[in-house]
This record gives C-alpha cells, sequence and structure tokens, in this order.
C-alpha cells in the first residue's frame, strides 16, 4: 500500500523529538481522526536551524511528519512557508488516496509553528 | 523472517483435510450437480453429504440448509428474504449498532424502502440489555437480526435468552453466527434460533462458500431468481468444491472444536496476560469471559492502531485494527464507538484473533516484540511524551466526527 520511501519515513522517522525553549510550536489534529502532530522549531535570523516532531498518527501521519522536517531544515522562512502539502506527499513518491487527508497535516503543522513564531516575535 | 498468523477472525488458512476434500470436484468431478448423467452424480453426491455434515454442526435437518456463496449473501438473504416475505405482517425489524456490516447494510437498505429499524446499544463491555430489547418491540416487528458473536471483540450475545423473547412474541430471530460456528457449541434446536449465517472461510474452508439455515416452515424470498437449486431458495450452480470443503470443515469443526478450544483459549489467555504485564495502558475492549476463545481486542493508549499494525507487520506479525486508517474511512470501528471507547483509544485498538496454526511460541514471540514497538511508538506520541494530562490542554476540535 505504502512506498518505500514512506516505510522508510515510517521506520526510520528523522527529527523526532521536541525542542526545549522552542522558538515556535505547531499542534494540528484531531483524535476523532486518529491523528495529531505536534511540531517545534528553532529559528535564527529568518533560518529553521532545527525541527522536531511528535506525531500520533497512521504510518502516512509519522512519514509526513519526518518528510517535513527534512525538507525545511536550513531553509528560510519564506522557503518554509512555501512548502505545501502537495510538496510533502510528493516528496515521499505519492500517497495512497484514501490517506491524502493525513497528508494534509505535516504542512499545516509547520505552517502553524511559524506562525507561533512570529507571534511571539511580533514586537 | 518468522510468519505470525493472528487475523483468523478476518480470514483462515485452508485446513489439509478440506483442500484434499475439495480437490476432486476441480478436477475429474467437474460436472453439473444438477444433471442426471455420470457427470453430475458424484457433484451431486458431493453436496448431498457437505448439507448433511452443516447440518449436524448446527443440529438440524438438512433441507434447513442453503449454501450461499458468502456470509455477506447469507446475512442479506435471510434479512431482506423475510423482511420481503414478512412485509404484509409488519415492517418493523430490530438489530444492534455492533453488527458486521453486512447486516447493518442490508437494515439501512430496508429502512430506506419503508421498514423501521432499531439499532440497540451495547454497554461498555459490548453486552446487549435484554430489557431494552424487550421494550423495542412494536406489534409490528417481524424480525430481530443480532450477532452470535461480535467480530472485533469476541463478545458473545445471550443468544439463547434472545431466542425466548422472540418466540414469546412470535418474532422470526435470525443470528449472523459467522465468527461463532466452529468456535463454540451452535445447537440451532436449543437457542431458537429460526435463521442463521454461517462462512465457510471462517472455519478453513476457502473463501466464496457460506450457508444459511432456515428453519423449517419459514418463508424467504430469494435474492437471486434463477434455478431450481437449493430448493429455489438460492438459484445458480452450486459451487461444488466449495460446498464439499464447507461440508468438510463442518465436520472437523465438530471433531475437533474441544481440543482445539482449549489450545486457541489458553493462547489467548497467554497473550492477553503477557501483553497486559509488560506494557502499561492497555484497554480491553470487550467483555473478560462472555467472549469466543480467539479473540482479544486491545486498546494501546496514545499510539494509533495502523502504525502498530505495520510494525507488527514488519516484525511478521498479521493482526488487524479498528483504527480508521485500516477501513478506508475516517472513523474508527463503530463497534468500539458504540461501546463508548474514546476516539483516540479506538484509533489505537488491535485485534488479535488466534487459529488452530498458532503455537505458544507465536504468542511468546508477539508477548516479546510488541512493548518495544509500543514503547517507540509512545516516545514519538505528543499524547504520550507531554503526559496524558498535558495532552488535554492541547485544542482539538472536540467534536465526534472528523473535520479535516
Amino acid at each position: 500500500m505504502y512506498s518505500e520511501k514512506v516505510m522508510d519515513h515510517f521506520s526510520n522517522p528523522r527529527n523526532v523529538g521536541e525542542i526545549e525553549n522552542a522558538d515556535g510550536v505547531g499542534t494540528v489534529g484531531n483524535p476523532a481522526c486518529g491523528d495529531i502532530m505536534k511540531l517545534s522549531v528553532k529559528i535564527e535570523g529568518n533560518v529553521i536551524k532545527d525541527v522536531k516532531f511528535k506525531t500520533f498518527g497512521c504510518g502516512a501521519a509519522i512519514a509526513t511528519s519526518s518528510m517535513v522536517t527534512e525538507l525545511v531544515k536550513g531553509k528560510n522562512l519564506n522557503e518554509a512557508e512555501a512548502i505545501s502539502n502537495a510538496t510533502v506527499a510528493e516528496a515521499l513518491g505519492g500517497l495512497p488516496p484514501v490517506k491524502q487527508h493525513c497528508s494534509n497535516l505535516a504542512a499545516d503543522a509547520l505552517h502553524a509553528a511559524i506562525e507561533d513564531y512570529k507571534k511571539k516575535h511580533a514586537k | 523472517m518468522k510468519k505470525i498468523y493472528l487475523d483468523n477472525n478476518a480470514t483462515t488458512a485452508v485446513h489439509p483435510e478440506v483442500f484434499d476434500a475439495m480437490l476432486p470436484y476441480l478436477k475429474d468431478e467437474f460436472g453439473n450437480p444438477s444433471s442426471i448423467h455420470w457427470a453430475g452424480r458424484n457433484p451431486r453426491k458431493a453436496i448431498d453429504e457437505a448439507r448433511e455434515k452443516a447440518a449436524k454442526l448446527l443440529n438440524c435437518d438438512v433441507s434447513e440448509i442453503i449454501f450461499t456463496s458468502c456470509g455477506s449473501e447469507g446475512d442479506n438473504l435471510a434479512i431482506k428474504g423475510i423482511a420481503e416475505s414478512k412485509r404484509d405482517k409488519g415492517n418493523h425489524i430490530i438489530t444492534t449498532k455492533v453488527e458486521h456490516p453486512a447486516v447493518l447494510g442490508a437494515c439501512k437498505y430496508l429502512a430506506k424502502t419503508g421498514f423501521d429499524v432499531t439499532f440497540l446499544d451495547v454497554d461498555s463491555q459490548g453486552m446487549l440489555d435484554l430489557e431494552q430489547l424487550k421494550r423495542a418491540i412494536t406489534s409490528k416487528t417481524i424480525l430481530i437480526t443480532i450477532m452470535f458473536a461480535n467480530n472485533e471483540t469476541g463478545v458473545i450475545f445471550p443468544i439463547d435468552e434472545i431466542g425466548k423473547i422472540a418466540k414469546e412474541h412470535n418474532i422470526l430471530f435470525h443470528t449472523d453466527a459467522v465468527q461463532g460456528v466452529g468456535k463454540v457449541p451452535i445447537d440451532v434446536k436449543k437457542l431458537n434460533v429460526d435463521l442463521l449465517t454461517l462462512s465457510g472461510h471462517k472455519i478453513y474452508a476457502p473463501k466464496g462458500v457460506a450457508a444459511v439455515y432456515v428453519k423449517r416452515g419459514v418463508r424467504l424470498v430469494p435474492l437471486i431468481h434463477g434455478g431450481h437449486q437449493e430448493r429455489n431458495r438460492r438459484g445458480g450452480t452450486e459451487n461444488t468444491a466449495g460446498i464439499a470443503a464447507l461440508g468438510k470443515a463442518c465436520e472437523i469443526a465438530l471433531r475437533d472444536m474441544a481440543e482445539e478450544t482449549k489450545h486457541i483459549t489458553a493462547l489467548r489467555d497467554r497473550l492477553e496476560n503477557g501483553l497486559r504485564e509488560k506494557i502499561p495502558y492497555v484497554r480491553l475492549n470487550g467483555h473478560p469471559t462472555r467472549r469466543i476463545p480467539n479473540t482479544v481486542n486491545l486498546s494501546f493508549e496514545f499510539v494509533e492502531g495502523e502504525s502498530l499494525l505495520l510494525n507488527l507487520d514488519m516484525k511478521g506479525v498479521a493482526a488487524s485494527s479498528g483504527s480508521a486508517c485500516t477501513s478506508g474511512t475516517l472513523e474508527p470501528s463503530h463497534v468500539l464507538l458504540a461501546m463508548g471507547v474514546p476516539m483516540e483509544s479506538a484509533h489505537g485498538s488491535v485485534r488479535f484473533s488466534l487459529g488452530r496454526g498458532n503455537s505458544a511460541e507465536d504468542i511468546d514471540y508477539v508477548i516479546e516484540a510488541l512493548p518495544a514497538i509500543v514503547e517507540r511508538m509512545r516516545s514519538m506520541s505528543p499524547l504520550y511524551s507531554t503526559a496524558a494530562k498535558q495532552a488535554a490542554n492541547i485544542t482539538f476540535s472536540e467534536s465526534g466526527s472528523c473535520s479535516h
């Protein structure tokens, strides 16, 4: 059902955890749907220096979380904001149609974390 | 890699004796059982013998067995067949919220065509309230259809008591016994059952064959209008090989059930106790004792079921889950939700259903492998690591349905 790339990210997820004193944290999801993602970012001079995630969810949810952290590390905020859910799914070599909704969370979590950072630093 | 199959409520491996019993009808004995010539005679005999064996397992007469293509067809034939034949007597049907989709689907279809359907609740252990059943009965009630044992939790309903209630009120009673037949003794006479569905591939026969018991004198309108087969109740050239296989599987069930039940119950309890001892925050979904011997359904809190299944699969262990992600929908198991299991626990449910092929080594392997998987998944779960308490502070849309 899942591509090799999805299974790779599922069984060896990158950047799992939580950043202490994160500059921004985004949590999205709904237990009714069986997936919740929490993504935290460390931002230095407009660049995402570090990013970590924690996810309660299915294989697609975990793989997309892992992939989005890989995609975004080292990117500046503009580049990060341009990453869409479709970008993540594409980077994983596609997801089964029934899993599209899971892939709609990873980029959302990233955008929520950036938003959180911007709110905190809006002086 | 080791391969351990713990998904026997989904389907079973064909028993070697069953395999041998069906082979002749896929080779030399190919004739149409309805033919009067030499080619049809042995296939006809095979079907007659299979019918005797199925009847013996249920303690009914051979004339009361109808062979069908699958359990879902059997359920549809029983429910829609009775509804249509009793339409002039009433339009009310009683069932439960935890039935197999074949029963729920047939009932929902009838509800669209002018029938009234009552879906009974279950309690947190998946049990029925018989008083609620009695209260639901009206003068228009023509059929009660309630499963023998639940496919997800293994919970056994009090079929004998329901049969009594149905009989007292002169209402026909159908039970979907697909998960009960072969696992526990079933005597349709003692249970006051008028119709009963069983399926071949859950009892070590192949897919594509099933049967319905219909008590003598109970009339039902067929789903398939066609030939005279099955006494005009199910048209279509018989699946001789499948029917022979089902007969053999029934014979073996009768012969081996007592011994296998002992073996399988011991393994199931070993698995259940072993996992609950080694893993914290595990919830048993279902009744602790009123269960078919092979099934245990556990929720591993803070982790999602499909992830667990994928991890188990990587270790060669096949099980199933009530998680939405394994059902092709966004909602988790309707059975667990009817029991009041919280959404996130329902998503984290895993059903282990054992079979005759399992050994103590298999079980110990799972008890060894699963704790590490759950721990790893929990270490990644925002519901667990920030402690269950804090998780409550995350703002969820607390609606009962999935909205994104």
